[in-house]
């Protein structure tokens, strides 16, 4: 982020320098998985040789905030544990993106009691919604890829000031998937 | 919980009350010869319903008195029985699960609590209290917790009356059978950390 504050607007060296950042930033993501429920055993299996994450430049999970840039929030989140989800998203450094993993993560999924928030896109920004309960470890790749095709069309200098970009807000759809606005009403 | 032996299941056949031979039940009633109690079973399981006052008294009975034994206590449960489909003496019921390692028994006591003020809150109710038995078995300190986090149903002599499982300026007890599941709109009340934070 400091380099491109530093940097002119849209000259040459912006743009061509931009597409070197970008494809250094896409090809080594570090995730910060912030696995509260059972999505964290497909993170993990995603994370292992079988589905094999290295292949996409992610192996290298952190669990130190300030050492990832890209969090995955994997289950429920309950109203207690937001305070501690808040503060690690403030102390990743930018950039950092945010993947919400599973219906628990983007809705509340099945839980829908006091305790557990209903999505943590109501209280942190979140750039990508992987569905599925748990998503198999493909559509969490597809998920990491649709960071990077984020990544690929991030501009510099940043949409903001001090180097932070905007939530996109992006849903996957798989084929023959399509995401429906929550909550959904019983159609029986 | 349990298998089903042959002569349990006879002790709960139609027409016949429970079997109320548990030796501790005599040894109670005899060491306590002026207080009131109730018994009933189950499937072999024995339950002492006491009264709120004399659950701590008792409790150290049935730990301290050689002949009984019970050296550990296994839980302490809390229960709202409003809405249940048959009558109760009261409207909460703490329940202590007592375990004798020694003759592998296990027994349980029951304690029925009704409030005296609306329960839709967090107030203070001093009809809702119970002796603490961390005295007792230093294991209790956190199932009271949950007790009064859940249920609103405080501990005197407690060593840390706090909430366990909830926050601490949750302004509910969500196990009482009248708070809604999905809460009065908690889960909703938080702050929105956005891009332009940090």
């Amino acid at each position: 982020m400091g380099l491109e504050a530093a940097l002119p607007v849209d000259g040459f060296v912006t743009t061509q320098l931009r597409r070197i950042i970008n494809w250094g930033r896409r090809n080594s993501l570090w995730p910060m998985p912030f696995a509260t429920a059972c999505c964290g055993i497909e993170l993990m299996a995603t994370a292992c040789s079988r589905y094999d994450l290295a292949r996409f430049g992610s192996e290298a999970v952190r669990f130190s905030p300030r050492q990832a840039d890209l969090m995955i929030v994997a289950g429920r989140v309950s109203v207690k544990m937001m305070p501690v989800l808040q503060r690690i998203y403030l102390q990743m450094s930018e950039p950092k993106w945010v993947i919400s993993m599973g219906a628990c993560a983007s809705t509340g999924g099945v839980f829908d009691t006091y305790a557990v928030v209903q999505g943590v896109d109501q209280f942190i920004p979140v750039d990508v919604y992987v569905p599925g309960c748990p998503p198999r470890p493909e559509q969490l790749i597809e998920g990491v890829m649709a960071i990077q095709r984020i990544i690929d069309s991030t501009g510099i200098p940043p949409r903001m000031s001090g180097g932070k970009r905007v939530g996109l807000g992006l849903a996957l759809s798989g084929r023959g998937h399509e995401v429906r606005p929550q909550p959904v009403t019983l159609g029986i | 919980m349990g298998a089903e032996t042959p002569s349990n299941a006879a002790s709960n056949a139609p027409g016949k009350g429970p079997n109320l031979d548990h030796p501790v039940f005599a040894l109670v009633k005899g060491h306590f010869a002026s207080k009131r109690f109730s018994a009933t079973e189950f499937r072999g399981q024995s339950t002492l319903i006491v009264q709120p006052g004399d659950a701590h008294a008792v409790l150290g009975f049935l730990k301290n008195d050689p002949r009984c034994g019970f050296n550990f206590l296994a839980d302490v449960v809390g229960v709202d029985y409003l809405g249940y489909p048959s009558k109760t003496i009261g409207r909460f019921a703490v329940v202590y699960v007592l375990r004798c390692f020694e003759r592998e028994d296990l027994f349980f006591v029951k304690t029925f609590l009704d409030p005296s003020l609306p329960t839709d809150g967090i107030v203070e109710d001093p009809a809702l209290y119970l002796d603490s038995v961390t005295d007792l078995w230093p294991g209790a300190e956190w199932m009271e917790r949950e007790v009064y986090d859940m249920l609103g149903i405080r501990f005197r002599n407690h060593p840390d009356p706090r909430r366990i499982l909830t926050w601490e300026a949750y302004p509910a007890h969500p196990l009482r059978k009248d708070y809604p599941v999905r809460g009065r709109e908690e889960r909703e009340q938080f702050r929105l950390v956005d891009r332009t934070d940090a």
